[in-house]
């Protein structure tokens, strides 16, 4: 049809465009050039470039105790979530028991509802259960909340798959383990690995229901909750930036495994 | 073909555990709703204190009020960025539509935190924006009320939900099928008129998704008015957060938690009947 330049087609739109994006990128562009700034945060133009702040964030006993933390909770959680996401998976796509509806709704309660919600109430199951709050508190908050996500992921692979490999191995006498371990995983293996990406990257980025259930010893997004209250310094910056480049880095790899995978498009059940 | 044992293996231990960690964790906030705090102690004495105390003092219904003004504040702002980005990605964006969608996706992951942190940096009284302003001699004493204000609040959390709004609009643009389109260009409508009349009606259900999803995260949201909200920024989720921690009245904050949980279910239920209503089938 009309095959002029879309910038000349709806030059207005574009530029509209183009301005929505700068909207959405510019703070993240700061937040980075600002890494870099030896003059600390703010002020403008940024002068003289400098790696200090790297530097000093690489000598940050807390931070990185803080990262390990994030990286033992962010790996439990996708273990957890990723198992008993599976099961519920599995349930929802072949089992019949009363009460599957609702059950289908509570599992995604978590992605649906503001996490001081889901935070709270756990902060209070946790106190009702007489548990001390650290870690492991996170850990299975993380876990629970995020089997919204596994189950979501892997119940759009599960439609996707072949029942007939599952029968043929059934019918050719493999018992229903060698199946499930022989077809069903290997068949959901690029659902798993995305769902798994998926999950670490919310833990490891999760602060709402954190919040609530934190010890003595901090996740990352929490450590650098605290030092903002004290004040903000391009060290900051300089972790921000680091988060910026790893979760672009994972995004990545999700995108690659998840346009290879299957269930690219579903999303039956929402 | 799965025997009765591989159904109930695969679905007690799930149901077993969100029973336990979610369905019980959820029932207890809503019991401590009904309790009482007596001496620093929560008391298990059934009553509708705290609801009649909630809707009795002005305080918290002028916070629960502001709180929904920021919300619908940030549902608008994010349709305004969000639908005409969708709709320019779909009809307009040629051959680089997947490389530009992706662009729109990334901030999507990318931490909370680091993106509200930003805010801060640029909005604060020695931040880069007024460090710019007075680079450019447009003023000389810094703009102090920038942030911390209602204003920041819905700049930032407009940030954040701009590509979730996005999302939806996008797949239902995306769905509407081209011929229409053109049997409307074709039948004389101009592009205003094909625009009010076909594409807009056709992506409703995607507008209303996203716009349900800005609002009901918004709505609950305590970390944006304790980062760049100031006290005329304060939302209701951080009169519950204060009401946990040092007010110390769990069975208030907990009435006020269900009453969050309870617009946001409605909501949810209201649009998701409407998208049904409104879809294109």
């Amino acid at each position: 049809m009309r095959s002029a330049s879309p910038i000349l087609r709806a030059p207005l739109l574009s530029i509209y465009s183009a301005l929505v994006f700068a909207f959405i990128y510019l703070p993240i562009v700061i937040l980075i050039l600002y890494s870099f700034n030896r003059d600390g945060v703010g002020g403008f133009p940024p002068r003289h470039f400098t790696l200090d702040w790297y530097r000093q964030l690489f000598a940050d006993g807390p931070i990185w105790d803080a990262v390990w933390n994030s990286i033992l909770v962010a790996a439990g959680a996708v273990a957890l979530s990723l198992t008993l996401g599976l099961l519920a998976a599995l349930a929802l796509d072949r089992a019949n028991f009363p009460g599957k509806a609702l059950f289908r709704r509570l599992v995604l309660l978590p992605l649906i509802l503001p996490g001081i919600i889901t935070g709270l109430s756990l902060l209070m199951f946790a106190v009702f259960a007489g548990v001390q709050l650290s870690l492991l508190t996170v850990f299975l908050g993380h876990g629970t909340a995020l089997i919204s996500v596994a189950t979501t992921e892997l119940f759009a692979g599960l439609q996707k798959m072949d029942r007939a490999q599952e029968e043929a191995s059934l019918d050719l006498g493999a018992t229903p383990l060698r199946t499930f371990w022989r077809i069903t995983l290997p068949n959901l293996k690029l659902s798993l690995i995305a769902a798994g990406l998926l999950i670490f990257t919310l833990s490891m980025d999760e602060i709402a229901v954190t919040f609530f259930l934190i010890g003595r010893d901090n996740t990352l997004p929490l450590e650098i909750w605290a030092r903002l209250r004290r004040g903000i310094t391009p060290e900051i910056n300089a972790v921000s930036s680091l988060i910026f480049a790893v979760s672009v880095g994972l995004i990545v790899i999700w995108y690659r495994v998840r346009t290879r995978s299957p269930g690219a498009e579903a999303r039956e059940l929402f | 073909m799965y025997s009765r044992g591989y159904k109930s293996l695969v679905s007690l231990p799930p149901l077993l555990w969100v029973g336990l960690f979610l369905l019980l964790p959820y029932a207890l906030m809503f019991a401590h709703s009904f309790w009482t705090i007596r001496d620093g102690l929560i008391v298990h004495h059934w009553n509708l204190d705290n609801y009649v105390t909630l809707f009795s003092k002005p305080i918290y219904l002028d916070v629960l009020f502001r709180t929904m003004r920021i919300a619908a504040s940030v549902t608008l702002c994010s349709l305004l960025l969000g639908y005409p980005l969708a709709y320019y990605l779909s009809f307009h964006s040629g051959a680089r539509k997947e490389l530009l969608y992706q662009l729109v996706i990334v901030p999507l992951w990318v931490s909370y935190l680091v993106r509200g942190y930003a805010w801060k940096t640029i909005l604060g009284s020695d931040g880069v924006l007024n460090g710019f302003l007075q680079y450019l001699h447009l003023t000389h004493e810094p703009v102090a009320s920038l942030l911390y204000s209602p204003f920041a609040v819905v700049l930032m959390l407009t940030h954040i939900y701009t590509p979730f709004v996005f999302l939806p609009i996008y797949a239902a643009l995306e769905h509407i099928p081209r011929p229409l389109v053109e049997a409307s260009h074709d039948l004389g409508a101009g592009s205003a008129q094909t625009f009010l009349r076909v594409i807009l009606p056709l992506s409703l259900p995607g507008l209303l998704a996203g716009a349900t999803f800005a609002f009901v995260l918004s709505l609950g949201d305590f970390l944006a008015p304790l980062l760049v909200g100031g006290p005329s920024g304060t939302m209701i989720a951080n009169v519950v957060q204060s009401l946990f921690g040092a007010a110390f009245d769990w069975p208030l904050g907990a009435a006020i938690s269900v009453c969050i949980l309870l617009i946001t279910l409605t909501l949810l239920f209201l649009t998701e009947h409407l998208e049904k209503r409104w879809s294109f089938r």
